[in-house]
Order: structure tokens, then sequence, then C-alpha cells
């Protein structure tokens, strides 16, 4: 007996797809170069995927890192930009020579394959694209070395151009040199506050400031000593005030930790840069898209996912490494441990593939670094001094009284009183705070830069008001398109004619669409009729 | 102060005299207008209220086709007041035909509506470019409907949830229902994972568990899942009405003014267990932009910054089952046939009714019964196609462009 499909749903349609590969490698930072090295060394079809150089509109929208305005014309020139990147990173010629196909300027925007809720797929397909095009690549592996991003702690005056995340930062200074503050303000003198820091004294920056609101620097010490050897002042137990400015940062206030609200600030920072430099949160937007396994690790930088010691995920196809992998301070000070992770999956993959390939020796088990601590003491301290008004989501101007008071946004007019009784504690005694629901709700983390500047925060936000740990909390979903990409671009232009002529608007049961007094067909063998233009394949 | 005695959780074990199964659009709906009549009355969600296909999906409140439509139309725009809670709802809705055929099928579909009494304007080319100024400039053009409208579904399951408890009804989230327990042909109690409640009568509105839920009482209710999905833009200004589709896609602009749409081929899925997984979604989402775009050339450049898929189930005519049933007799299975969004305060007053007095009184319900497929054939789904399809890989592989 044939098997009766319906033209209107999934069954038989295909996706034009590339070439097919057997390894994708996303994100061409040390783990990612390692891996796509190692790979292609061992005899393996790879490709090495990554998003540098990011466009100048992109750029504009913080997407990926908080860019905060703070780039000059130049990124507007991308053949520039590609030679700078190759400048930046000399293992891309590397890579280039060792027959790697290199997908520069190219997103990793969606992942798409089988699970429960699929089987459409005869093979992993990823979403790629660049400025002109998208299109579908099928691999048989996937290493996602996508890396970290910022991780901004709001203050008033955080939306000012000129505020931007400790990636951006990196990324402008070095893969793009386009960066055009001269006086920096940098907050938190962790690992990633002190390397910022130390990147700017190399680039011949004036670093005004470092803060944190501990009361001893977190940071390395010798990164310490060598800035206070350098005359940086370094103002612990402070937070901020506000950043201070007309169009642009032009300074920054600060307060000692706990001054109450109309404290006169204790210290003025003339600066046109304040850095956000708390740290950075790993990037697993794919490996969630993807459906991979992630648990909260408060010591690696929040969600992250659960693999094993070769980094597979719990999708065994797809491999995890670097930075997106956990964040932690040895991998952020030393890349070769990074690089490490890389050939060890590539070994693992190659070894899938029938190739023999030594195994990487062990990499030192990574000490516990208090992420999680020193990011709850930011976001109370600057919630605490900046107060209610403060705006926490950008892009849906969600205030922090909005989303404690789980109000609806502020297009929509509603009636206070209705909401009176409504807030984080109430909506809790229902469940435990699901970070989704608020986002509909309130619409935080809901904007175009896809809550890139607000998600972290939200989260320990809503820990933090409903008295659980950040760990309590699920995941906020990521959604593909995880770049936000123009509809013109996202565009199927390959569609198969099978798509075309069988598209429906919604399922095609005609007696779906009938009025009620037309009695539909007797449906004891098939379905009630299907649109007449539809094709029978 | 936070009332804490209008939002006080229910006692595990502590039944109602109507327990509806299923927190989604329709349950909850049935629920408030349980609650509204003075019924005690708890709904049992095995995750977030609202958190499946009834928060995700196109909005819509125009369904001329359904024996509910003169309900929905009457309600919608009391429903914010009704609630006490925005739910977005705007009036209205622009069908853009790009072609001819398009406009044929336009003027189809109105006439439905204008049979049972309400009316529409055709736009002509100029007409509807300057309703909708993104819109291609070649359409031939389309129709204002003068019914019908659109809402935000996320906050419309919300208002349902909170108005429910305004009005002395109980939600318990997180919990499953495993078992009923009957007696003398009536169901007396719910057996969960949180323990058992008691009830005098229940309604299963359980979406695409509903038939699994139905046949641990012996009941069959054919339906079938498939995963449908959307895609959002980021916010454009604001076109007069939001309510604007057309070109083989559903959807609306948000009071926002994101452009969230959705069409295209489904997935039949086997039937679902207790849990849902969240649905994925696939390159279909490359699609939808496309036709969008063709839609709306000037938004071309508009970027998308999400998608979203749901599982919806259906029935084998694609109609709604509401039915009081004979056996047990005291419960209502309602199941909306993947169409439950927008009909939902008519849907939900209509099996309220069915719950206290046998039948409702605006809509004649008996064409939505379960009898009408007891003729259906065992391996119904299989015959239809509304089967899980797994790719062959060896036969014709990815095409290779």
């Amino acid at each position: 007996m044939s098997v009766v499909l319906d033209p209107t749903s999934m069954a038989g349609k295909q996706f034009v797809t590339r070439p097919h590969t057997q390894l994708v490698v996303v994100g061409a930072g040390p783990a990612g170069l390692a891996a796509a090295l190692e790979a292609a060394r061992l005899g393996l079809e790879t490709m090495l995927v990554d998003e540098n150089p990011i466009s100048a509109a992109l750029m504009g929208m913080d997407v990926p890192f908080h860019f905060g305005g703070r780039m000059d014309g130049s990124v507007q020139n991308s053949a520039r930009a590609v030679e700078l990147l190759l400048e930046a990173r000399p293992a891309l010629a590397e890579a280039f020579e060792a027959g790697i196909d290199m997908q520069l300027g190219v997103s990793a925007w969606g992942a798409f394959g089988n699970g429960p809720t699929a089987s459409f797929a005869a093979q992993p397909i990823l979403g790629l694209a660049n400025e002109e095009s998208s299109w579908l690549q099928t691999f048989d592996h996937l290493i996602v070395a996508a890396g970290a991003r910022d991780l901004p702690i709001a203050c008033a005056g955080w939306e000012k151009p000129g505020v931007m995340g400790a990636r951006g930062f990196h990324a402008l200074l070095r893969d793009y040199r386009a960066f055009n503050g001269r006086r920096l303000v940098i907050l938190g003198a962790g690992i990633v506050g002190l390397k910022t820091a130390v990147a700017a004294r190399e680039a011949g920056l004036e670093v005004a400031a470092i803060v944190d609101v501990d009361d001893a620097p977190r940071g390395p010490a010798p990164l310490l000593a060598r800035l206070k050897g350098d005359g940086i002042a370094i103002h612990s137990g402070h937070c901020v005030r506000a950043i201070r400015g007309n169009t642009e940062v032009d300074g920054v206030s600060l307060v000692p930790v706990n001054a109450t609200q109309d404290a006169a600030a204790a210290i003025e920072l003339p600066c046109d840069t304040v850095v956000l430099a708390v740290d950075v949160a790993p990037n697993i937007e794919l490996l969630d898209v993807l459906g991979c396994a992630t648990q909260y690790r408060a010591e690696l930088g929040g969600y992250v996912p659960t693999l094993d010691r070769e980094g597979r995920t719990s999708q065994r196809h797809v491999f995890a490494i670097g930075d997106c992998a956990g964040i932690a301070d040895q991998n952020l000070a030393d890349p070769t441990r990074a690089a490490a992770q890389g050939r060890r999956a590539a070994r693992a993959i190659a070894a899938e593939h029938g190739a023999a390939a030594a195994d990487e020796p062990p990499l030192a088990t990574v000490a516990p670094s208090d992420r999680e601590g020193s990011r709850q003491r930011w976001l109370a301290a600057q919630l605490a001094m900046a107060g209610d008004d403060l705006v926490i989501c950008q892009c849906e101007e969600v205030r922090l009284r909005d989303l404690i008071g789980v109000r609806p946004p502020r297009y929509l007019a509603h009636s206070e009183a209705a909401f009176a009784h409504l807030n984080l504690h109430a909506l809790a005694v229902d469940g435990p705070v699901n970070q989704d629901q608020i986002k509909r709700l309130t619409r935080a983390g809901m904007g175009a830069c896809q809550g890139r500047r607000c998600r972290d925060q939200v989260h320990l936000l809503l820990a933090a008001r409903s008295n659980v740990s950040p760990g309590d909390i699920p995941l906020a979903s990521y959604r593909a398109p995880v770049r936000p990409i123009p509809l013109g671009i996202l565009a199927d232009q390959d569609e198969t004619p099978n798509m075309r002529d069988n598209w429906t608007t919604w399922f095609g049961i005609d007696a779906q669409w009938q009025p009620h007094w037309e009695k539909p067909e007797p449906t004891q063998t098939r379905p009630p009729g299907r649109l007449r233009r539809l094709v029978e394949k | 102060m936070t009332d804490m005695s209008k939002l006080r959780p229910p006692e595990p074990g502590k039944g109602a005299a109507v327990i509806v199964v299923g927190g989604g659009v329709t349950g909850l709906s049935a629920a408030w207008w349980l609650a509204q009549a003075g019924i005690d009355v708890l709904v049992l969600e095995k995750g977030i209220v609202g958190w499946e296909a009834s928060g995700r999906n196109g909005g819509g409140a125009t369904h001329p086709v359904s024996p509910l439509f003169r309900e929905e139309q009457r309600l919608w725009p009391m429903m914010d007041e009704l609630l006490g809670y925005p739910t977005e709802f705007r009036p209205h809705r622009i069908r853009v035909a790009l072609h001819e055929d398009e406009m044929e099928e336009r003027l189809r579909g109105a006439a439905i509506a204008v049979d049972q009494g309400f009316t529409f304007e055709k736009l002509d080319n100029k007409t509807l470019r300057e309703l909708v100024p993104i819109v291609d400039e070649t359409a031939v053009g389309g129709i204002l409907s003068n019914y019908g409208g659109h809402a935000n579904p996320q906050r419309t399951v919300q208002a349902y949830a909170w108005a429910l408890q305004d009005r002395g009804g109980r939600i318990q989230q997180h919990t499953t229902v495993q078992e009923f327990e009957l007696r003398n042909g009536r169901v007396i109690g719910v057996l969960t994972d949180q323990g058992r409640f008691g009830c005098d009568a229940l309604v299963l509105a359980a979406g695409p568990q509903t038939a699994w839920l139905a046949a641990r009482m012996g009941i069959d209710v054919p339906i079938a899942s498939a995963r449908v999905e959307m895609i959002v833009t980021e916010p454009l200004p604001l076109m007069k009405h939001g309510g604007v589709d057309g070109g083989g896609l559903y959807g609306r602009q948000t009071l926002r003014g994101n452009l969230a749409y959705g069409g295209g081929p489904h997935e039949w899925l086997q039937a679902q267990g207790l849990r849902t997984a969240r649905p994925v979604n696939s390159p279909v989402l490359r699609s939808l932009a496309r036709r969008l775009r063709e839609l709306f050339p000037k938004a071309a450049h508009v970027r998308v910054i999400r998608s979203w898929a749901g599982i919806v189930e259906n029935t084998p005519d694609g109609r709604p089952i509401l039915d009081r049933l004979k056996n047990p007799e005291n419960v209502v299975v309602a199941t909306m046939s993947s169409v439950g969004f927008g009909l939902s305060p008519a849907s939900g007053r209509a099996i309220a009714q069915l719950v206290t007095q046998g039948h409702s009184d605006f809509a004649d319900l008996r064409q939505l019964d379960l009898a009408r497929f007891a003729d259906l054939a065992p391996d119904w789904r299989a015959r239809f196609g509304w089967i899980e399809v797994a790719p062959q890989l060896d036969e014709s592989p990815a095409v290779v462009s």
C-alpha cells in the first residue's frame, strides 16, 4: 500500500541546500580556529564560519556585541574590515592555506534538525547569511565556538552613546581598529575589566579609572599590579551614580556603594566612553535553538551546554568549545586552553569519521570563580542607586518598576487599579517565575537587539526579587534567527515547486473554511476535500 | 501592598464543582465564564497558562464560517472591559488580494459574513495603498471588513487567567493529569501528579493532549497534532489597521509595530504524550520571510528578530468538537481544531453553558458533536496522510543548488 502524503504538509518537501560538508565550525576565535585546523589536518571536509566583519548596520543595533555607537566611519568599508581581520587573527591565513572552506562575514542565524517535534530533516541544517543573501548548509557534525557576549549591567545613563560592552570594545579596537573614543572609565575590576584596561593602555588610550562595587578587585594580581604601576585609579567599593552627557557620554559620577540616592557624588570622572566590563556571558544561542541540554552553572557564567569530556552536547553530532561552553577566568587569561578544547573536539569527530588521532592531553581543571556573586552585587548596587525608573530593556523601554510590577508595555493604556495587586511576588504564588512569561507580559527582551542588552540582567533581577537562585529560573528561550536579518535577505529565493505549489495559509482542510451550515463530505476514509489548486504528488 | 488573598494558590487536593483540564485559551475562557456565573472552578494546567499554541498564534478574531461567529463578534469589543485587563483587541481586518484570483477568494470569504448581516468595503489598488503603505504596489486591491479584528494572544490568555482568579476561580499550574476517577457514569475525581482533585463536572480542553486524556475515560477523540510556525520582525510605524494579511500568510501588525505572520506547510506529529517538548522551527521560516516581503515589498529591509512554533490539533473535518458526553455524562470535550484563539470568548461561553445546562442558547452545537466521527476508519490518519513522514535520504537527498 502506497503512503498517502498530505500535500500541504512538510512531508515530501525539500529545501535547497549548498553542497554538504562533513564539519562546520561556527566561530573563528582561538577555539574555533584550532578546531578547524585540526579537523582539516585529520582529513575532514571543514567549513569555518565567522560573522566578522560585522556590518555597520548591525553594529548600530548593538549586535552581536554592545558597541555603544563607539565605532568610526571606517566600519562602512567592508574590504578594509576583512584585511584588518586577517591581520588581527593570523591563524585565519593558516586556515585558508589548509584548504578550509572559509566563510567570513557570514552569520550562523539558525540551526534545524529532527527531534521530539520535528522529523522533516534528512540531515541537520544550518542557516547562514551574509549581507546579500541567506542559504542553508547541511553537515554531519557541528562545532559551536560562538564565544562570549557582553553582559551589561544597567545604571542611570547607560543608554547614552559611548556606553559599551567589553566584547564590543575589544572587537572595535583589535578586529576593526575603529574605536573612536579616547578616555575610558571601566566598570568591573574582574579579569574582564582588567583585560579591557590593559588593551586600552596598549592602544594608547587613556583609562580614567576602573570601578568596582567590591572592596577588593577580583581580577588577577599581576594584571592589577601592572595597571596600578601605570598609575590607573581603581575605585573599589563604588558604583555609578549616573553616566553624564547630553548627546553622548561626557563623564561618570561615582558614589560609594550603599550611598543614599540623594547623596552628593563622591567622584566625578570626565570621559567619552564607559565600558561595562563586569563580566561576559557564554553565547549559547545556537545550542539552545538546536535543543542541546543546558544547565545553570553559576561558576561558568550562567546557562551552559551539558558536555562530555570531549565537548559533545546532548545532541551527539553537536559540540561546544571555548567560551560558549562556559566562562572561566583561566580560559579568558589563556587562549591556548580554548585551542586545546577545539583540537580535542576535532579529534573526537575525526575518530567518528574513522580517522585515528592521538587524544589531546587533559586540561587542568578550571578553578571556580565568583561570577554570579559579582554580577548580583553590581546589579543590586546599581538598581538601588538608580531607583525604579531605571530603564532595563532599552529596545522596549521597560523600566525596573514595570518589571517588578509585571505591567503592560508603555504603548498600551491600562488601568493601574486593575494591576495594583499584581507584581512578581503575586505571580510567583501561581508557580515559579519564568523569564519567558515575564517577557511576554512586560516585553523586556523582545526588542530588536534580541534581548542581548537585558536578558542576563532580567534573569538576575527575577531571581533576586523572587528570592530564588538564578539557577531556579529556567533559561529564557532563544529563537531563530539568532541575528536580526532583513526580510529581503532571509527570504528563500530557491523554493522547490512542491513548496510553492502546495502552499496554504492554514492547513488544507476545505471543510474548515466552508460555512458551518454547509455539511462537510463524509470523512470516513479521506480528508474532506483539498484546496483545488493543490498539486498531489 | 499586595492583596495576597486574591492570589492564594489552590490547596493541593482541594477539588472544585467544575474542573477544567487545560489552561489554554479555550479552557481559561470556559473557566472564566463559569466563575462569572458564580461557579466554583479549578483549572489544572501541566505547565504555565497559555504557554503553548494559545499564546502563540496569529491573534485573528474573524471567523465567519463558525457557528460561534456572531458571539465572537459581539464579545470581542467588550473583552477588555469584561476581563478588566487589556487584550490589545482592535477591530477590522484588511485582506489583501495580490492577484485577481485572490480577490475572488476574498470576496467569497466576505460573502459568508455578509450572509450573516455583516458588511465590508472593497478596496481598489489606490485605497489599499493608502491604508497599507508598505503593500505591493501592483496588488489588485482587497477588502476591509467592518467585522472581525485581532488581539494579542499572550496578553489575552493572561487576562483570562487573572480575570478568572479575580472572580474566585483557581488555577493550579505545573500539575499533570494522569487518570480520572469514574463512578456511576460520572467523573468524580481527577488524579494528578499533585494528588487527587474531586469534581462534580469536568471540561477537557487540553489541546493536543485531549485525545490521550479522553482515552483514559474510554472516549475516542479523533485529532491529529501538527507543528506550525510564525516569524516576527522588528517594529515598524503603525499602519491604520494592523490586521492586514494576504499572499498566503495570516497575521497582523502588533500594536507595538512588529509584523507577526505565519502560514505554509505544517508538520504532522505522532500523538503527543503527557509532556510537550518545546516546538522547533524549520527552514520554512525563510519561505515565510519570502512571502512577507512579497506582500510588503517596502518592508524588505525590516529585520526578522524571532520565530516561534506551536503544536495544534485538528479533527478530521477541521471543525471543533464541543460536546457534552452521554457517558460519562458530566464531561464536556472541547477542541477548537486549530482555530481556537479568536473564537475563545464565544467558545468559553458555549462550554460553560454545556456544563451548566447541557446546551448553548446562542449557537447550535449539535453539529460539533463527537458522534459525527463514529464511522471514522481506525487508521484515518494514515488514510488522510496526516502522519509523520520521515524523509528518504537515499532516494532524494536535499537538492543541491
